[in-house]
């Protein structure tokens, strides 16, 4: 089959930040005193399981990254045409939670759908019954056996996954020693492993309203949180370091024009502005349908754009930051040392000052993290979030709300959107604790215990 | 003291220019008001004409800045500008699309959000920070640590599902208050109950966290071991002497929020049905009703900038060493 590769907006800003994370972390390995932070967070177990567990979202994420569109059956001598859907790496690995849509809800592990049918029966009386799920569930002949069929997959799948995460720790041993990390990964594998073999024939978190499977939909989810979360920052840093550092060093009316310059972005309550900024692109976006060829890349650039906004609004915080930290800094004997042997400004911003900052700007960037994750989902409800298309845990929580009042009551959406989003943000925060502690100069750290 | 508050409110106004110049710029510039007619009178079928008269309802039929066909001080004053953007200065706010006054809204509006709003704070602040004080007084105990987990935990929580699984627990399951809706007067005790109770519960987690590292800071400083070392109670120093110093850095943080309380939560108000401006904006941003959302972000910076002055004037009241000159 023929394919050609489709790179998005995002997609290609998740590449430059994974070259940008790889550079300089080959950059860091060099150099024993920049490693040294990074020493102290391997040193917490928490922080490590955390990274365990933020590194299996990751690999989701980046599966999910590398898009494509196939191309379509064609006739003799005409031009290749590809198909206007855009597909995932991570679609075609689980082409079958993909594919296996349902009619409309139906429960985790339900052998039929959630509401009644009308149907005929053998005698070719009408009655209302459960149908079966066309694809959950439809190996078993016999619906009783659904429970033994379920302990007998969970089981192998999970004694696989043990197998492949016994291997995973004789490899990682080599790399850390921290035991938390090894028993997490033994425990997470079998999870992992019966996860999947039961996805492979059963909807285990059930099937939404147009009857696509939640498991899928969560794991999506996940790519878009990721983005969020990471490319928001991305964007705005080079702005916010920058203007921070330029007015704490070269003060006067440089300071003056960028103090404005950002109280005034800050005193508009963000949600405010990026609620006025979001629909002002929606206008831009819904008149030059001309602009994208596919339904994906409307939907990708609006995300790219809804990251610039929130970027747009929550630069300022780091600004202030960098200023105050550049302010002290300058007054240091280092550079005035620097600036009485004649070095340029920009040398010693770039050689002193910058990398004497770069804790904050770190600091930051992964506190930062799980508040944008958290705020993807507030902006979703509101309105002013994501493209309705585009599978986010904020339009699965939009969806799901609405059927909490149906009796009986649809719950699983919800549940798996939350735990989902509990699982990637504490780890978030906990990973992000870890770093701080570490990079944080004020904190003392021989005398952490009064 | 009176001089340094109008040099402040002087200061305040180069930067409400600012804000509005940056409203302005983002409503008519970024897309002109035949882009926004276009947008709400449908794509596909939309005839000049049907623009020119939606853009003359709503008094966008006016050049941007300067008004060349005019003459006098009317070449300024008879603009997009001058009539819907630099009005806002003198709370002049328009009409929504629906013909109302918006200001007239927002007077009526202000009730019922500030009826959820300000029990939320207050209740919130006494929570946060006792809780806070808590895990100070038992620090690097096991106490502590599950406390500390627990904010953690807590904060990793969207406030979504605060709201959805209170309004699940309390109104559906246990029938102990109506899901949503609003009543003026005593009826509404039972209306905001709820909506409060998840506003402080919702920020529970981070907000702890934050006093507590507020409070571990200034446990660590000279004047503590001094009060120990004459005998003083650790419950003693903490809430005589360690909550008053720590009043700084919690008044920098919560003051400015005050004014802000008027404008209502968007999530809880929307959820609940309270008919306050948090619903207003929400249903004006799903409406795509262009001159709410401009006065609500206009407003929303003024009030802040209402926040950092009295931010100031507070400080005077809890550390006499400060003096605004």
């Amino acid at each position: 089959m023929s394919f050609i590769p489709v790179i998005l907006w995002s997609d290609a800003l998740v590449f430059l930040l994974l070259a940008a994370s790889i550079a300089s972390a080959w950059y860091i390995r060099q150099r024993e005193h920049l490693l040294l932070p990074w020493r102290r967070v391997g040193q917490s177990s928490v922080a490590m399981v955390s990274l365990l567990v933020l590194s299996l979202f990751l690999v989701v994420g980046l599966l999910d990254t590398l898009h494509f569109r196939t191309a379509l059956p064609q006739a003799n001598g005409e031009a290749k045409v590809y198909s206007p859907e855009v597909l995932s790496v991570f679609d075609k690995l689980v082409e079958p939670l993909r594919t296996h849509n349902e009619k409309t809800y139906s429960a985790p592990f339900a052998l039929t759908l959630y509401a009644r049918e009308t149907g005929t029966d053998a005698q070719g009386n009408i009655v209302r019954e459960y149908p079966r799920l066309q694809y959950g569930g439809a190996h078993l002949a016999d619906e009783s056996l659904r429970d033994v069929d379920i302990a007998r997959r969970t089981l192998l799948g999970a004694l696989a996954g043990l197998l492949g995460g016994a291997t995973l720790v004789l490899l990682a041993k080599r790399w850390t020693g921290r035991r938390a990390v090894l028993v997490s990964l033994l425990l997470i594998a079998p999870f992992i492993g019966a996860l999947a073999n039961l996805a492979a024939v059963y909807h285990v978190l059930g099937t939404d309203k147009v009857g696509q499977d939640v498991l899928y939909l969560s794991l999506k989810s996940i790519r878009t949180g990721l983005i969020i979360g990471t490319v928001t920052t991305l964007v705005t840093l080079p702005l916010a370091l920058f203007l921070g550092v330029a007015a704490g060093y070269f003060r006067g009316w440089v300071d003056d024009v960028i103090q404005y310059i950002y109280t005034v972005l800050s005193s508009i309550p963000s949600v405010l502005l990026i609620a006025a900024a979001v629909l002002m692109m929606q206008v831009t976006i819904d008149t030059h349908p001309e602009w994208f060829t596919t339904t994906a890349a409307r939907a990708d650039l609006r995300l790219v754009f809804l990251c610039l906004i929130l970027g747009m609004t929550s630069w300022t915080g780091l600004c202030r930051l960098l200023r105050g930290e550049t302010l002290k800094l300058r007054e240091m004997e280092y550079i005035q040392a620097a600036q009485s042997f004649g070095v340029s400004s920009l040398r010693i911003l770039a050689r002193h000052i910058m990398p004497n900052v770069m804790h904050i700007v770190l600091i930051s960037l992964v506190m930062d993290f799980s508040a944008l994750v958290l705020a993807e989902a507030v902006l979703s409800y509101v309105g002013v979030g994501v493209d309705p298309t585009m599978i986010s845990f904020g339009t699965m929580i939009n969806a799901a709300r609405l059927e909490m009042g149906r009796e009986p009551m649809v719950w699983w959406a919800l549940t798996s959107a939350f735990c989902f989003m509990l699982v990637l943000v504490l780890a978030a925060n906990l990973f992000a604790d870890a770093v701080r502690d570490a990079f944080d100069p004020r904190l003392s750290r021989t005398e952490d215990k009064p | 003291m009176i001089a340094y508050l109008i040099r402040r409110i002087l200061y305040a106004v180069p930067i409400l220019i600012g804000v509005n110049l940056l409203t302005f710029a983002l409503f008519f510039v970024v897309n002109t008001p035949d882009d926004m007619a276009r947008m709400q009178l449908g794509i596909k079928r939309v005839t000049p004409e049907a623009i020119e008269k939606w853009k003359q309802q709503r008094g966008y039929d006016k050049p941007l800045l300067v008004n060349t066909a005019a003459s006098g001080t009317d070449k300024i004053t008879d603009t997009i500008f001058w009539q819907k953007s630099a009005s806002m200065f003198v709370l002049d706010f328009g009409y929504a699309d629906d013909g109302r006054s918006i200001s007239g809204e927002i007077a009526a509006r202000m009730g019922p959000s500030l009826a959820i709003a300000l029990p939320t704070f207050l209740i919130g602040l006494v929570v946060y920070v006792s809780f806070a004080l808590l895990m100070t007084l038992f620090r690097a105990t096991v106490l502590d640590m599950v406390g500390v987990a627990l904010c953690v935990f807590l904060m990793s929580i969207s406030g979504l599902f605060y709201i959805i699984g209170g309004q699940f627990l309390v109104s559906k399951l246990w029938h102990l208050v109506p899901i949503s809706g609003y009543a003026g007067g005593a009826d509404s005790f039972k209306f905001v109950v709820l909506p409060i109770v998840i506003g402080v519960a919702g920020s529970i987690g981070s907000s702890s966290r934050w006093y507590r590292t507020i409070f571990l800071e200034e446990i660590g400083k000279d004047y503590v071991r001094t009060a120990r070392a004459k005998g003083l109670s650790e419950l003693r120093v903490l809430f005589t002497h360690v909550l008053k110093n720590a009043m700084i850095p919690i008044l920098t943080g919560v003051v400015v929020v005050i004014p802000l309380l008027f404008l209502g939560s968007l999530l809880t108000e929307s959820f609940f049905g309270i008919p306050g401006l948090g619903s207003y904006t929400i249903d004006a941003i799903n409406a795509q009703d262009f001159s709410i959302v401009r006065a609500m972000v206009f407003l929303g910076a003024v009030l802040y900038i209402v926040g950092l002055i009295l931010t100031d004037v507070s400080y005077t009241v809890v550390d006499p060493r400060v003096r605004l000159q």
